[in-house]
């Protein structure tokens, strides 16, 4: 299959276009910038929100992977929407027009998240009004935008991986081991709310499994959420990344009022600086390190006849190897 | 030939659970000739055909047809559900007449008519309503298929007044100010409610009550009432509570709110005499409306509805093989009378001496003390609660009850004030025999029956005219209601008949060889009464018998050389008490317990250390654990030896069952529910069910629950889960509600719980499951040397992942786990689990805003 993605540099996108290669898809990048992917990957350089730019890189494509967003805790609403919701409707406008048959719209378990404790929850539909912050509320219109798409011929579904980390990760699992390297890391409250993580080559491997199986009769037109299935306690998560990265386990505690409070001004300053860096703590990262996330996956590895491969202790031990290597 | 006053209506739209399809109007002419507009609800049958059964509901006063909706929305298709409103009620006409009940009953006759309801029918009621469709129901038994009532009543039981709530609406005064005038008492009715009934549905309940006019009935509904005997209701009333006691071939099942201030318990109880065949379930904290109260009343409707439909042989008894008849309970006891009336029977210690009381003194006893309870007014079938603490006492109660025919109720003090308080209220007692304590408290609290003071049984005993014994009672004759205290919800009596009783007596003496020559030295409290039944002398140790960590190595040592001992019954919290105390034991007293040939230990699972314990304490006796419950013991059992060579497995083992006893397993599903049939198969996880002779007679008032227990006609479902291994040894996993279901299948938790335990530092564990059913993760709860409490640290992480043999999502350290009070040693898991959902949920976080 000849297949587009959309944002292939990052973590996941990387991941996913080795994966798709390694299964024999013919692979185009659609990204801002060189990505180095080795050959026979195709890429094209430019924004998702020009259409001349996304038709040209869609051309000949059976297949997309929309990955490509505008992923951050801070920024001006318009921007989110501008990237997330029209780079979306542009990439799904240019992928009909070019006949393409499957499309997978790479989403996230925030678009229908209301900041509530989610236990074993299954992938309810996305809701921009209830999502948190401008990431969230622009993926959910993004991704009700995509699966409204879908139609006889044109195949589209979403797929949700909850906290996708590895080896080279510099956002979540980076800023924790760089804070741990520092002997900063800190818990909010006592750390034992259940979340539920997604190890990148799982990830990939179930964004690969999507394509396959995303004209299935019970598959199409729906919202998958994928994760590893192995929820565990912040506090376990933390300690066993810092170690990896050869830090210092958390042990000071944060009330989550006070996490809260301190991440919101945090969140509000950073705004007005207008810098491009991710702050330290927002409310957001507060709640998430305070409150439950974990998934009912039975549904989706039925529907992706796909089960996570590596495990998260055999995940752990390849980010402790690649800490070790100098990654 | 007054016309109506205001016609009837349909209901307003939107009312919660009322389906508008449902509502119609009918008119019928009156017994006067006059045209009157009825609403009622009506199902309608699917497809054409006529209907295979009807369901006529009648409401009370002052609700209305919308209290039966959820008894048409469950309704079958091939099901006819007519709910009405009566006329001057609900939505119906206001006719601006008084209608009195004779009248009532002749205009629902009418109304079925019109309805074209001719077929078989099974009548639907609450409260007073209840008297109008038994009158219906009397009049057409051509018709009649079953009878069903909730919290209604039919008579006022003599000697008692009439509900005091009732006698103040009646009081004229009061009357229309509270009925009519005022909407009081239609607010007053939903207000009841516990839980309290969500807003619109309270709204729904009063809205065909708006305004004086349309209340106008509410009040003379009341005032129908015949409280008095010229009331002009009084002669249809009577004969209707006469009438019913010719319904002995209609089933009829009575559906009871227990907390209702009207309608309480004893007027369950008078409609019981009448109607002695009748099913009961009372749900426990339900009140007036128990159709609201009890959300699980209209699926137990439909479920005896259906069984009804099926016929009396899809019910008939399927028990196990046909047993003959076991000798009465007291044969033995007056045979040793006869042939050894000079040696003991019971003995116990008294102001620090021991008493000993003969076979021929105990015989006597029990023949003055029966004889003399019979005149006091305790007659065959009576229900008696004995507040007695363990005990000649106690002993010679139980057996004089026995031997008039009288069934004994019998609580345990783990209940606490109230539950004991709601066992003996719902079991209906008509006597309390109890210790003055005991008494004093059932004066407080206000039990119902007569009371006897155990400080008057010897003038008791002496009323009795000696030789005045009635026959012995029969094998289906009532013996006993047992209250033990579940783990969750409140205690369920569980009936034995003289039969079971039997049976279990006549089970032990063949399985544990039991002779004359043996004596017991009774330590856990179910056993220690059948002593005499089996014929062998028992000694009661110097014990708090509901405490068993207060026996002591050496009292118990002294109990045994007090008779000799050969048999020890005990529970494993009493085991560890002995053990940890026996450094005091004097060379004599640890001598003494040569005597004994064989250990029980009962009630709990015991561990390997405990047993091994009592096996280098008593070098003679064998060491055996059963393994059974309220409802059937024993089960099975098993050695020390067999557990020691059977080395660690998923569970505790218990053996293989008994003789004449039946285990099988019905596999649990994904949602933890035990759907599997009864299956024999090896290693399959899934609930134990049992079929034995001795199992219980049935669940006392608990129709729903005793039909859930025997699904399988004759068969025990236990509650309990476990597994048969290759040699169909029995292995249990914990109860069924514990059982985690992970999306990998379900998993028992005692199995994990005792690899945790085995682990260095680690005291205790309990396997709990987080998340919605199906797709729960396993948490492991371990109480460590440490004592420090939150996430465990890595280290005992991964020895605990690396032991479990299950994926395990947390662990974490408490300093205690919540026990359950009356064994002292069955962790409440259920309280855990809920303790770790929270835990593990995290701040909700939308709500620190």
């Amino acid at each position: 299959m000849k297949v587009l993605v959309t944002g292939g540099r990052g973590l996941l996108g990387g991941a996913v276009v080795a994966e798709l290669t390694r299964r024999g898809h013919r692979v185009t990048v659609l990204q801002r910038s060189p990505a180095g992917h080795p050959e026979p990957v195709l890429e094209v350089l430019g924004e998702i929100t020009d259409t001349g730019t996304v038709a040209r890189a869609v051309d000949g494509c059976h297949a997309v992977v929309h990955l490509a967003a505008k992923v951050s805790m801070v920024g001006e609403a318009a921007d989110f929407e501008h990237v997330n919701v029209g780079g979306t409707a542009t990439v799904l406008s240019a992928a009909r027009d070019a006949g393409v048959q499957r499309f997978v719209q790479v989403s996230s378990p925030s678009v229908a998240h209301a900041g509530r404790p989610l236990v074993g929850a299954s992938a309810e539909p996305a809701d921009p009004r209830s999502a948190r912050g401008n990431y969230a509320r622009t993926k959910a219109q993004a991704e009700l935008l995509a699966l409204a798409a879908d139609t006889e011929g044109f195949s589209v579904m979403a797929v949700r991986p909850h906290l996708v980390w590895g080896p080279g990760d510099t956002q979540l699992i980076g800023r924790i081991a760089e804070r741990a390297r520092r002997g900063r890391l800190v818990l909010v409250d006592d750390g034992a709310a259940l979340i539920d993580t997604t190890y990148v080559d799982n990830a990939a491997d179930a964004i690969a499994q999507a394509l396959d199986h995303c004209a299935d009769g019970d598959v199409h037109g729906r919202p998958f959420v994928v994760s590893n299935g192995e929820p565990r306690t912040v506090v376990e998560i933390l300690t066993r990344v810092a170690l990896a990265a050869g830090g210092s386990p958390p042990t000071r505690h944060v009330p989550y009022p006070l996490a809260w409070a301190a991440g919101a001004v945090v969140e509000r300053a950073w705004e007005r600086s207008g810098r491009a860096e991710e702050p330290a703590l927002t409310a957001f990262i507060a709640e998430q390190l305070a409150t439950a996330h974990w998934f009912d996956q039975r549904e989706t590895r039925r529907a992706l006849h796909w089960q996570p491969a590596i495990g998260l202790d055999e995940g752990f031990r390849r980010l402790a190897a690649a800490w070790r290597a100098g990654g | 030939m007054t016309p109506g006053i205001e016609p009837a209506v349909l209901p307003p739209a939107g009312l919660p659970g009322l389906d508008p399809a449902w509502s119609r109007l009918v008119s019928t002419r009156d017994a006067d000739g006059v045209l009157r507009t009825w609403h009622v609800l009506d199902t309608g049958v699917t497809g054409t055909e006529d209907p295979a059964l009807t369901l006529v509901c009648v409401h009370g006063n002052p609700t209305w047809s919308y209290l039966w909706r959820r008894v048409l929305a469950a309704a079958p298709g091939d099901v006819r559900v007519v709910a009405v409103d009566h006329l001057d009620m609900g939505f119906s006409e206001r006719t601006g007449t008084v209608r009195r009940l004779a009248q009532r009953i002749d205009d629902l006759a009418r109304l079925t008519d019109a309805l074209g309801i001719t077929g078989p029918v099974v009548t639907v009621a609450h409260d007073w309503g209840g008297p109008i469709s038994l009158g219906w129901a009397l009049a057409h038994r051509d018709q009649l298929r079953g009878v069903v009532l909730l919290n209604t009543a039919v008579h006022q039981p003599e000697g008692s007044p009439a509900p005091a709530a009732i006698r103040l609406a009646r009081s004229s005064p009061l009357l229309r100010l509270n009925t009519v005038s005022t909407p009081t008492f239609v607010r007053a009715t939903t207000a009841l409610s516990r839980p309290a009934l969500p807003r619109g549905v309270v709204k729904a309940f009063a809205a065909p009550y708006a305004g004086a006019a349309r209340r106008e009935a509410v009040g003379t509904f009341v005032a129908d009432i015949p409280l008095e005997p010229e009331h002009p209701s009084a002669g249809t009333l009577d004969a209707i509570a006469e009438g019913v006691r010719d319904l002995g071939e209609v089933p009829v099942l009575l559906l009871w709110g227990p907390g209702d201030p009207v309608f309480s318990d004893r007027y369950l109880v008078d409609l019981l005499d009448r109607m002695p065949h009748a099913d009961v379930h009372r749900y426990e904290g339900a009140r007036h409306l128990v159709s609201e109260d009890a959300p699980a009343l209209v699926d137990d409707l439909w479920t005896w509805v259906a069984d009804l439909r099926r016929g009396p042989s899809a019910l008939a008894e399927a028990g196990p093989a046909a047993v003959s008849e076991p000798e009465p309970l007291c044969s033995a006891l007056e045979r040793r009378a006869a042939t050894t009336p000079d040696l003991v029977a019971v003995a116990e210690m008294v102001d620090g001496r021991w008493r000993e009381v003969t076979w021929g003194t105990l015989a006597g006893r029990v023949d003055a003390l029966g004889s003399g309870l019979r005149a006091r007014g305790v007659r065959r079938g009576d229900r008696v609660a004995v507040l007695i603490t363990p005990g000649a006492d106690l002993i010679a109660v139980i057996y004089a009850c026995w031997r008039i025919g009288a069934s004994v109720v019998v609580t345990d003090a783990g209940l606490g004030v109230r539950g004991i308080h709601r066992a003996l209220r719902g079991a209906g007692v008509r006597h309390i025999i109890g210790i003055p304590k005991a008494m004093a408290l059932v004066r407080v609290l206000g039990l119902p029956g007569r009371r006897i003071a155990t400080t008057e049984l010897a003038g008791i005993a002496r009323i009795g005219a000696p030789g005045h014994v009635p026959a012995p009672p029969a094998p289906g004759d009532e013996a006993v209601v047992v209250f033990t205290s579940g783990s969750t919800g409140p205690a369920k009596g569980v009936v034995y008949r003289h039969r079971q009783v039997g049976r279990t007596r006549d089970l032990l003496r063949a399985h544990y060889a039991i002779t004359d020559a043996d004596s017991l030295v009774a330590a856990f409290a179910p056993w220690a009464v059948l002593g005499p039944a089996l014929g062998i002398a028992s000694v009661l140790p110097d014990m708090d018998v509901t405490s068993p960590r207060t026996l002591k190595a050496a009292a118990l040592a002294d109990a045994v050389a007090t008779v000799h001992g050969t048999l020890l019954w005990a529970s494993p919290a009493a085991f560890g008490s002995v053990l940890s105390s026996a450094g005091d034991l004097t060379d004599t007293q640890r001598a003494a317990f040569g005597s004994l040939r064989l250990v029980l230990g009962a009630g709990a699972p015991v561990s390997a250390a405990l047993l091994h314990g009592m096996a280098r304490l008593c070098p003679s006796a064998q060491v055996r654990t059963p393994y059974g419950m309220t409802e059937a013991l024993p089960v099975t059992d098993v050695t020390i030896d067999e557990i020691v060579a059977a080395g660690p497995g998923d569970g505790v083992l218990v053996g293989r069952p008994l003789p004449g006893v039946e285990v099988r397993i019905s596999a649990v599903d994904d949602t933890g529910a035990a759907s599997g049939g009864l299956s024999d198969d090896s290693d399959v996880l899934g609930e134990i069910v049992v079929r034995a002779a001795h199992t219980k007679d049935h669940y006392d008032r608990l129709w729903a629950t005793e039909r859930a227990s025997t699904r399988e006609p004759g068969w025990h479902r236990t509650g309990d889960v476990g597994h048969l291994d290759v040699t169909g040894r029995l292995w249990i996993g914990g109860r069924l509600a514990h059982v985690v279901t992970t999306s990998a299948g379900p998993i028992a938790p005692v199995g994990v719980e005792q690899r945790v335990e085995g682990l260095a530092g680690v005291r205790s564990a309990a396997c709990v499951g987080v998340g919605p059913a199906g797709t729960q993760q396993v948490v492991v709860i371990v109480v460590t040397d440490r004592h420090v409490e939150g996430p465990a640290d890595l280290e005992l992480l991964d020895r605990v992942r690396a032991c479990a043999r299950v994926p395990v999502a947390a662990v974490i350290e408490r300093r205690e786990l919540p026990v359950d009070i009356r064994h002292n040693s069955k962790v409440d898991r259920s309280a855990l689990a809920v303790w770790a959902d929270e835990l593990l949920a995290g701040r909700h976080g939308s709500e620190s805003r």
